[in-house]
């Protein structure tokens, strides 16, 4: 299948590793990946910080690029979601309809990484290994604005020579929230500590997630805190192959 | 109106009380697990969801004629009904019908709007004392001290300290076990309950149709305060109505489950006007606008008034669990007072709420009425950009990035420029990227994704 990536505007710029690994493994199950260059921002950042006049040109400006495409595959679930939920809303919000209902139908077509592969990549086991023992923090937007469910853990589960250890509360937020690490950093802090001692009693030796941006907050953490645990994207589980 | 402080302050202060966060992370823990049980073991909550945010939504499109009807049904049942645009107004009714009757004391039980109002100290400039009968509401008047909870307002107390107020306060002689404070306050409130001349209530629910006012509580003090008092006075927002007795049906179900996780509170009290030689012998319904009506007026942000005050929202926010009631300047804390409070002061009184959130949704997802509260809080931050409360520098920061990400050429060289910046060393760096790294490190990876693509 021709799969169109979208890479989010800090994981190509910050941390691009998980988008790599992202085109490694669609490539390795035999789909062919393009990549709009033209690509830049989703615009959620302007959109979740109440910059609606500088979101909506992003906005358009996305559904420009990614027009024709069959299906768009971005290793975010906080950057889909953007797309697929906020779009129509900011749209029909200035009384755009022509644009919402563009936004809506794209939006359909727009996948994080584990919705892909669980869903219209029809596949579970990637091929891929890594000996590692791991954990899992589910992000609050995979979790309840895409609700992508158990496809990520079940992309894990059969990863070979995984150990998938649970993550004690599991479901609380890392703290990142975009502005808000910056705008609340005390805050952030304190949840982040809490996320960051969460992890380290599960003695994984990395914490998996979908959201490059959790990531960088966790990793951060991890990083301050020196366990040496480390934060990694789902794809970069996924591409881990024998010998590698 | 006066502004809060802004939330980031308050927080940094709430967060360095140690104690304060413990007591947060038991309590916000114990009912977020009692809630769990009880819901999850409905089979149709989702349903019973819609339902209430159905008749809400519904309510509050004609909430004009359905408060019509409540004071016809009121009215004919023997009560009178007042109609308070604001806080001023609706003090100036309750105190109004106290000296009218000569009344010094009065009970109070669902205290939360009139807190809102600031009707105790308004009584106590004209010399009417007004004693709270929750237990928490009295351990918090005793000591001169707020609400931090919605349904549990004293929760950043432990009880060695309510004992060493209750020893100050009313009982020399109590000890710090929880049987023994509740019965030192039994016997201090059951005489403040025989003398009062008039009790004031809340009311979690109005029935148009009937005219019926609903009190939910746990304690019996409810019960005490709307029977025991000649002259009864129900003071609550316009947006409590409810069109039919048979709504409640849905509330009540979804109430008890999302505040205490209880299937069922202990005691409803409903009553409808006044019955000769029964209950109280006068019966007063204050109806508040103070800033309801403009809350209405937008069509995003109206979404708050069906809160039905369960604090279900306060108890799974992580938020809230860091930082405690306290930080969001009003009585109406957690999510649904950052959602609340800026619209019922006006945002310019409380700009920061809005983001004092990291938008990760729990709140939306136990709602009982489904108040997409991520939803409102973007929106209300848009209102406070537009209102241009945020910082110029914020300002021509997010508008410099929006230009940058208007083309390919634009973006691609704010990269290089942006990761040339990120490699300057920790002490260096200005702005965000400083508060960021308080906290956290940043590893640069060796080169950007398109960089990678282009060179394979």
């Amino acid at each position: 299948m021709r799969l169109t990536l979208f890479v989010p505007c800090y994981a190509d710029t910050l941390a691009p590793s998980a988008a790599i690994a992202t085109v490694t493994v669609l490539e390795r199950l035999g789909h062919e990946v393009v990549y709009p260059e033209d690509q830049t921002c989703c615009g959620q950042v302007h959109a979740n910080s109440g910059y609606l006049r500088e979101a909506l040109p992003l906005a358009a400006r996305f559904l420009e690029i990614f027009a024709a495409a069959e299906l768009v595959v971005a290793p975010s679930a906080s950057c889909v979601g953007t797309v697929r939920h906020l779009y129509p809303r900011l749209f029909r919000r200035v009384g755009n309809r022509e644009l919402a209902e563009r936004a809506e139908e794209l939006g359909g077509r727009v996948l994080e990484l584990s919705e892909a592969l669980t869903g219209p990549l029809g596949v579970e086991d990637v091929g891929a290994y890594f000996p590692h023992r791991v954990t899992y923090h589910p992000t609050c937007h995979s979790l309840r604005a895409l609700r992508v469910g158990a496809g990520p853990l079940r992309l894990l589960e059969a990863v070979q020579g995984l150990e998938l250890v649970p993550l004690p509360r599991a479901e609380e937020c890392c703290g990142f929230g975009g502005t808000f690490a910056v705008k609340n950093a005390e805050t952030s802090a304190v949840m982040l500590a809490d996320k960051v001692a969460a992890i380290e009693g599960t003695g994984a030796e990395r914490c998996i997630a979908v959201d490059g941006s959790c990531l960088l907050q966790i990793g951060g953490g991890l990083a301050r805190s020196g366990s040496g645990v480390e934060a990694l994207h789902l794809a970069e589980v996924l591409a881990g192959e024998h010998g590698a | 109106m006066t502004p809060i402080r802004p939330f980031p302050e308050s927080a940094r202060e709430e967060l360095a009380k140690p104690q304060l966060r413990a007591n947060l992370a038991r309590a916000t823990g114990t009912i977020r697990a009692k809630r769990r049980v009880v819901v999850e073991e409905m089979p149709d909550w989702e349903e019973l969801r819609e339902a209430g945010r159905a008749i809400k939504a519904r309510t509050l499109a004609s909430l004009d004629e359905h408060l019509l009807v409540l004071e016809r049904a009121v009215e004919s049942a023997g009560g009178k009904v007042w109609w308070a645009r604001d806080a001023a107004e609706a003090n100036e009714a309750v105190a109004q019908i106290a000296r009218s009757h000569g009344v010094g004391e009065i009970v109070k039980v669902k205290s939360l709007t009139t807190d809102e109002l600031g009707l105790n100290d308004y009584l106590a400039g004209q010399g009417i004392e007004a004693v709270e009968t929750d237990l928490a509401e009295l351990i918090l008047q005793l000591d001169g001290d707020w609400s931090s909870h919605i349904l549990v307002p004293a929760l950043h107390r432990n009880r060695h300290e309510i004992g060493e107020l209750f020893r100050r306060t009313i009982e020399p002689e109590v000890g710090d076990e929880p049987a023994a404070l509740a019965e030192a306050a039994r016997i201090y409130l059951r005489k403040k309950f025989l003398a009062a001349g008039m009790g004031v209530s809340g009311a979690n629910f109005l029935v148009a149709e009937t005219g019926t006012a609903v009190v939910v509580e746990s304690e019996g003090n409810g019960r005490m305060c709307t029977t025991l008092p000649p002259v009864l006075v129900t003071v609550a927002g316009i947006e409590k109505v409810l069109p039919r007795w048979q709504d409640l049906e849905v509330f009540l179900q979804l109430l008890p489950r999302s505040s205490t996780g209880e299937r069922m509170n202990p005691y409803t009290s409903l009553w409808s006007g006044t019955r000769a030689g029964e209950g109280p012998q006068e019966f007063h319904l204050v109806l508040v606008d103070n800033g309801r009506t403009r809350v209405l007026a937008d069509d995003v942000g109206r979404g708050a008034l069906a809160c039905i005050r369960c604090s279900a929202c306060l108890n799974v926010c992580p938020v809230y669990e860091r930082t405690g009631g306290h930080a969001y300047g009003s009585i109406y804390p957690g999510p649904i007072g950052a959602i609340l409070t800026p619209q019922l002061l006006g945002i310019e009184n409380a700009p920061t709420l809005p983001y004092a959130s990291s938008l990760c949704g729990a709140c939306y997802e136990v709602c009982p009425v489904k108040i997409d509260i991520p939803d409102i809080l973007v929106h209300l931050r848009g209102r406070a950009v537009e209102a241009g409360l945020e910082p110029v520098s914020e300002r021509v920061a997010m508008r410099g990035l929006a230009r940058t990400f208007a083309s390919r050429r634009s973006y691609e060289s704010a990269q290089r420029l942006g990761r040339a910046a990120l490699r300057l060393p920790p002490w260096a760096r200005v702005g965000p990227l400083r508060s960021w790294s308080r906290a956290r490190d940043l590893r640069l990876q060796p080169r950007t994704f398109r960089g990678w693509w282009r060179s394979r």
